[in-house]
């Protein structure tokens, strides 16, 4: 497991206490939906960065107002196949306005890492062994052009298209 | 035809070195099967009984003579030589090897064909009206809003991981040949009262187990909201679709389970918020795709000449074929000619590497070198000229392509069944070729008229078995094949499921019940009643008793 930021293997200065039954008195803290529902006062008042970790049954709608009280956001993948990250993704960032970090965390795998970019996702808690750092890479090479446009303002073919023009 | 640009060849190219990487991958065990299954179904290669199918697309049905020809080469060269045309208009290779796969994918690409998402749980091959752009009837061509959806979906970051595949159809005329209502998303092109050409939207239809006819969304859609709204209607579905049980995922569930209206409320709610956003399709898009489907340079020629009904009259066959398989054209002196791949005893949809380059011969030859893949699966060339139909005709017979049963009984849709599919129940094949050699007397399947058999080998209803006039589903009772009959589906414009006839039949009782059925509706129609037209008014009783008789209890029991 490896946390990859910018093409690069980092440290992780949170704490993921969101399976925790209790949270760590200080520090950088993830908490899950439920934690912050409970103790968002507590929470606020620590002063410490903040995270907060959704399960993929869960829409970040039921936080869209407080997006700026977390420097975090982990979206879950259950399993690779479970695609409800990807539309969290695209709300937190083009709706909700969230600028921090996107972390993608559970099954979060090579092949998947170019659609996770492209829906907004910054930081990837990968999976992929033995490098993590050469899949991403590898990943990220794979195209160059694009149909759709979404939040992370690459220009799609249509834009270029018409910019030729 | 659309052609690719610079930015289509490369997103095509990366794709295919992406799948290169992905096949050496799980080849070198760095992908179990588990992770790499969706990346091989999203590159259209599908496991079976015997070996890897490959399911390439032909988008919106449209082919040109090059691209047959590399469908040609496909089949010698990584297949068996041969390939089998599907009711989605895709062409499927049975015997494919993982290993070679990414190179068959390569030699596509040359020809600017891909089976980018001819499976998976995704945005699948947009099909549309086999005559697109050729019809009298249509109001435009649909063909350039398939393609602008068939570049939105390609490797959609927010919807490759869908619960469930999910298929759009597309109809620009009101007589609808793409059965768009049994798709998770139809379009059907219609004007609104400004007269302004727009999409009526229906959404959740699908067959399968759970079979549902399509609802109406929307009643009228602008085109430049197209993608917009499909966005919409996607997102809410990815988002809310079931992800516990595969058999409960497809759109249909979810729209059946909360209501249209309530599945309406959710996605306008989505779309009030992205409809005027970076989605709207600017008009010089549509302009730019929409010049790639200009028409050919037509000649101006005289329509319905005298020669040509001369023709007709001294000779019965050709006059046969000419009513059946031949249908008019929006420009006078062309027609549009479809070649059947249904003569009896042949593997419906399934066609040689050499009947291939021959279709691409005479479509170079007679028909601009384009050729169209129906969802029933047949081929069309849609721009013959009305003076060389004869000439073209007798080409088509030596190369028996000629059968004039075209939407005739014998023209038959059918599942590859258990002679191929890991899924099936029953094998298909054998009973499509039965009722084939049941019914060969030209004569009595013209004078029985308008019908459609649609055979699926298991409850999947790849065949469209809940849509066919009669329907044929193979099922298993301990180990034994048995074939259940419905009637009075259709995917036409009337949709409609089909009802339940009674207890599943063995292999061998089959023909002789579609006898009993079509005799029953040739005594009770009334004037040039069609089959669904007669069984919409008399209902299913009459049916029921001429095929089952006094055993029905017998049957029952």
């Amino acid at each position: 497991m490896a946390l990859i930021k910018a093409g690069k293997r980092v440290e992780d200065p949170f704490v993921d206490a969101s399976g925790a039954d209790a949270i760590p008195p200080s520090g950088s803290v993830i908490v899950s939906l439920a934690q912050w529902q409970a103790q968002r006062d507590a929470l606020l008042a620590r002063g410490t960065p903040l995270g907060i970790r959704l399960h993929s049954d869960q829409s970040p709608e039921a936080i869209a107002d407080d997006v700026q009280h977390f420097a975090v956001m982990a979206l879950e993948f259950p399993k690779f196949r479970d695609g409800r990250a990807y539309s969290y993704a695209r709300l937190l960032r083009e709706r909700y306005g969230f600028k921090g970090e996107l972390r993608a965390v559970g099954d979060v795998l090579m092949e998947q890492l170019f659609f996770m970019l492209r829906t907004g996702f910054d930081a990837f808690d990968v999976q992929q062994s033995p490098d993590p750092v050469a899949a991403f890479e590898t990943a990220l090479k794979d195209f160059s052009v694009w149909y759709q446009p979404t939040g992370d303002g690459r220009p799609t073919a249509m834009q270029l298209r018409h910019r030729r023009r | 035809m659309y052609r690719y640009d610079e930015f289509d060849q490369q997103f095509v190219a990366q794709r295919v070195a992406q799948f290169r990487r992905q096949v050496k991958r799980r080849l070198a065990g760095e992908l179990n099967e588990d992770q790499f299954r969706p990346l091989r179904l999203m590159n259209g290669l599908y496991l079976q009984l015997h070996a890897y199918m490959l399911r390439v697309n032909v988008p919106y049905g449209t082919l040109s003579s090059r691209q047959m020809r590399q469908f040609a080469h496909v089949a010698r060269k990584y297949d068996r030589g041969f390939g089998h045309f599907t009711t989605r208009q895709n062409i499927q290779y049975n015997w494919i090897k993982l290993a070679e796969a990414p190179d068959a994918i390569a030699d596509l690409a040359a020809v600017e064909v891909t089976s980018i998402q001819s499976s998976g749980n995704c945005v699948r091959n947009i099909t549309s009206d086999q005559y697109a752009g050729r019809a009298k009837d249509e109001l435009a061509d649909p063909r350039v809003y398939c393609e602008l959806l068939r570049q939105y979906s390609f490797l959609h970051p927010e919807f490759s991981y869908l619960p469930r595949k999910f298929k759009i159809a597309v109809t620009g005329s009101p007589n609808d040949r793409a059965a768009v209502a049994i798709h998770d998303i139809g379009l059907r092109m219609h004007k609104n009262e400004q007269g302004e050409i727009g999409f009526e939207v229906l959404v959740g239809g699908g067959l399968g187990r759970t079979p549902y006819i399509g609802q109406t969304i929307r009643k009228w859609l602008a085109p430049e909201h197209l993608l917009s709204y499909v966005e919409a209607i996607l997102r809410v579905y990815n988002m809310l679709g079931r992800r516990d049980n595969i058999h409960k995922a497809r759109i249909k569930i979810i729209v059946n389970q909360m209501g249209i209206d309530k599945y309406r409320e959710l996605v306008d709610k989505e779309w009030e918020l992205t409809k005027n956003g970076t989605l709207k399709v600017p008009d010089d898009e549509i302009e730019r795709i929409n010049a790639y489907f200009a028409p050919p340079a037509y000649e101006k020629l005289a329509d319905r000449t005298a020669e040509l009904a001369a023709l007709r009259k001294d000779d019965r066959r050709f006059d046969r074929w000419m009513r059946g398989n031949v249908v008019e054209h929006k420009v006078p002196g062309y027609a549009i000619v479809n070649v059947t791949l249904k003569a009896p005893g042949r593997v419906p949809g399934d066609v040689t590497a050499e009947t291939m380059e021959a279709i691409a011969d005479l479509a170079d030859r007679y028909s601009f070198g384009e050729i169209r893949v129906n969802h029933r699966q047949n081929l069309v060339l849609v721009d013959v000229k009305q003076s060389e139909v004869h000439e073209l005709w007798q080409k088509l017979v030596a190369l028996e392509l000629a059968t004039p049963n075209l939407g005739l009984l014998t023209d038959i849709i059918c599942c590859p069944g258990l002679d191929y599919c890991a899924l099936a129940n029953a094998r298909s094949i054998p009973i499509a070729q039965d009722i084939a050699h049941a019914f060969t007397d030209l004569d009595e399947l013209q004078r029985i008229g308008h019908f459609t058999i649609n055979i699926s080998g298991c409850m999947n209803a790849c065949g469209h078995h809940h849509v066919g006039h009669i329907g044929i589903l193979g099922v298993d009772k301990r180990g034994e094949e048995f074939f259940q009959l419905t009637l009075g589906g259709s995917s036409d414009q009337r949709a409609s499921l089909g009802d339940r006839l009674g207890p599943g039949l063995p292999q061998a009782e089959v023909p002789r019940a579609i006898r009993k059925i079509v005799d029953t509706y040739l005594t009770m129609r009334e004037h040039d009643e069609r089959f669904i037209d007669t069984y919409r008014r008399v209902g299913i009783e009459p049916f029921k008793a001429s095929v089952y008789g006094a055993d029905a209890e017998a049957h029952a029991a």
